[in-house]
């Protein structure tokens, strides 16, 4: 039920969004057909604003919205084509099914443009296609959480919409419905050829589904990226926050036997990349995932135990099932180092609170970012 | 049994409800739907009405009606007579006295609408009119028909208003509910009393019919 047309590159969607107020906007993020985009950020991060704004149901101060080719919204010209001129497919957080229509009369309203016999074939065929058949005659408060799910992203795409936008779509079902509507909305995707626009809070939810993931907060784009990188390679302390990660720490750039090192407490680190840019004397954010401290085993010598050996004491042993979360205190500061063992290595090596254990902090997982700025190398610059 | 009396009972009540139910769904809706700031004054002056003694409102009606005031004499050089004792005038003050029982259960049953199944709408393709029709109408059916209802009823009923505007001319401004009052003054019980069950009946019937109208609903909210 895709056109072809829609698969041209020109059918992405730009978004270029900025205000002052009432509701602070400055986000730059596109969307390639086939792309799933994530928005992440927290509530009130104007992530829903932003989705309103490109479906037309909001009309920001500044900035343009186009979409394959064509140009949505502009606040320079005054031009801002009506929601129904869009043709978006936007599913919203409660689903907004019309309650007194059937499941398949919710999916017709949205084929108004067919003939009348033509329609009906139209949308029992998409209901089909959300695995609903035989459900058709049930009005919405017939229908469970998932099922109302399903005939709202029917109904959203039964359009043949250029972009298809989803508004934490996932938030009011149980989690295994949740699980289940994500495996179909990852399978569904191979079927349409649109830039799809994932409005979620949940980092989880965002990195699982999106191929890209845009990280908002107040209404600005802070950066976007894949999901691997963002979370290796935040831009800034701001953005590490933003994403749940933990270990964020401040450092200065030194000279050390002839090489640039990062001087953090006591100790002068190794860092793999970014050191050589920058001048002695700086100070820099650096940040390390968990997954690149490696835990010294006691009375035997283990793998890279001179990359970067630090010591803290154990203040926090958090057991979640099979992994066990530590965290580290220093004396130098009060951040703490935080990383994850399984459970049974951490009984195996006595781990206990008040210990002194000893890391090796990985040279290639350090990742040094501008100390309190926001400036970013991925985020393309707001115009 | 004063037919005519019946006759224009029903005419006041039918006029009625086809002048105000329309602009009860207008102002219902805007007031449901708007965030201005002036909104509480605007619903304090529909309810006001409700809360006043018949006779006071029959009372300010008819001297607003009268042509030394503003807008008697504009309507005097509008339709060259006056609206005291006319039909026109009882019908215009009924207008008046049942504004609240037609604007309140609509503008309550726009207030259940959420505002995304408009935007819903919209977004699937529907115009703002076709979103009326096709999905709003259907949603505030139950409170149209109880603003129907209360509003037929309520005209059937009314007495001061009416008397103070219209008196009690035959074929024109007697009600059925003031032809009782005419025979009760006139000791005839006994033709009060038919009269009354009469417009018991009548009554009945009619909000019958009405909420028969509203059906019955395969759909409930989600």
């Amino acid at each position: 039920m895709s056109e072809p047309s829609l698969a041209m590159p020109e059918a992405r969607l730009e978004v270029s969004l900025h205000q002052p107020g009432p509701i602070p906007l400055a986000a730059d993020f596109d969307c390639r057909p086939g792309e799933l985009l994530a928005l992440v950020g927290p509530s009130g991060s104007g992530k829903t604003t932003l989705l309103r704004a490109i479906a037309g149901l909001y009309r920001p101060a500044g900035g343009r919205v186009r979409c394959a080719g064509e140009t949505w919204f502009d606040a320079a010209s005054g031009r801002s084509l009506r929601p129904q001129q869009r043709r978006v497919g936007l599913v919203f957080q409660d689903y907004a099914l019309f309650p007194h229509l059937s499941a398949l009369a919710n999916v017709m309203v949205a084929l108004d443009h067919l003939p009348n016999a033509e329609r009906r074939d139209q949308a029992q065929a998409w209901l089909t296609r959300v695995r609903l058949e035989g459900l058709a005659e049930r009005h919405p408060a017939e229908l469970s959480g998932g099922q109302r799910q399903r005939v709202a992203l029917a109904r959203a795409l039964a359009r043949s919409p250029r972009v298809l936008l989803l508004d934490e779509p996932f938030s009011a079902v149980d989690q295994v419905t949740r699980r289940r509507l994500q495996r179909e909305l990852a399978l569904l995707r191979e079927q349409i050829h649109i830039p799809i626009v994932l409005v979620t809070h949940d980092l989880d939810e965002a990195s699982a589904l999106a191929d890209r993931l845009c990280v908002l907060h107040a209404g600005r784009s802070l950066q976007q990226d894949v999901p691997e990188a963002l979370f290796r390679r935040p831009a800034s302390p701001e953005v590490a926050r933003l994403l749940d990660r933990h270990n964020v720490f401040e450092g200065e750039v030194v000279e050390a036997d002839g090489h640039r090192r990062l001087r953090w407490g006591p100790w002068a680190l190794e860092v793999a990349r970014g050191l050589e840019a920058l001048a002695p004397g700086q100070r820099v954010a650096w940040y390390l995932p968990h997954s690149d401290v490696v835990l010294h085993r006691r009375g035997r010598p283990s793998l890279g135990e001179r990359e970067n050996p630090v010591s803290g004491q154990v203040v926090e042993m958090v057991v979640l099932g099979g992994i066990t979360s530590v965290s580290l205190a220093f004396a130098h500061g009060s951040e703490t180092l935080r990383f994850e063992i399984s459970t049974h290595a951490a009984r195996r090596n006595g781990l206990a609170r008040g210990e002194t254990v000893q890391v090796s902090l990985l040279a290639t997982g350090i990742h040094l970012m501008p100390l309190g700025g926001t400036i970013d190398t991925h985020a393309r610059t707001p115009t | 049994m004063d037919w005519t009396a019946l006759s224009v009972s029903l005419r006041l009540a039918v006029g009625t409800c086809l002048l105000l139910i329309p602009f009860g769904l207008w102002l219902g809706r805007a007031l449901a739907t708007t965030r201005a700031r002036g909104k509480p004054l605007f619903e304090a002056l529909v309810a006001l009405p409700l809360v006043m003694p018949p006779t006071v409102l029959g009372f300010y009606l008819m001297q607003s009606f009268g042509a030394d005031a503003p807008f008697g004499a504009f309507w005097q050089r509008l339709a060259g007579s006056g609206l005291n004792f006319t039909f026109g005038g009882i019908l215009l003050a009924s207008l008046v006295a049942n504004l609240p029982f037609a604007v309140q259960p609509i503008q309550r049953a726009f207030e259940t609408v959420p505002p995304n199944l408009r935007e819903a709408a919209w977004c699937s393709g529907l115009s703002p009119w076709q979103t009326f029709v096709r999905i709003e109408l259907p949603l505030v059916w139950p409170g149209i028909v109880s603003a129907l209802a209360l509003t037929f009823a309520h005209t059937l009923g009314e007495f001061g208003v009416v008397l103070m505007v219209g008196g009690s001319i035959d074929g024109e401004t007697r009600t059925l509910a003031i032809a009782i009052y005419d025979r009760v003054q006139a000791f005839d019980e006994a033709g009060a009393g038919i009269m009354s069950a009469m417009l018991l009946l009548v009554s009945f019937l009619a909000i019958g019919v009405v909420y028969g109208l509203a059906g019955r609903r395969r759909w409930r909210r989600v």
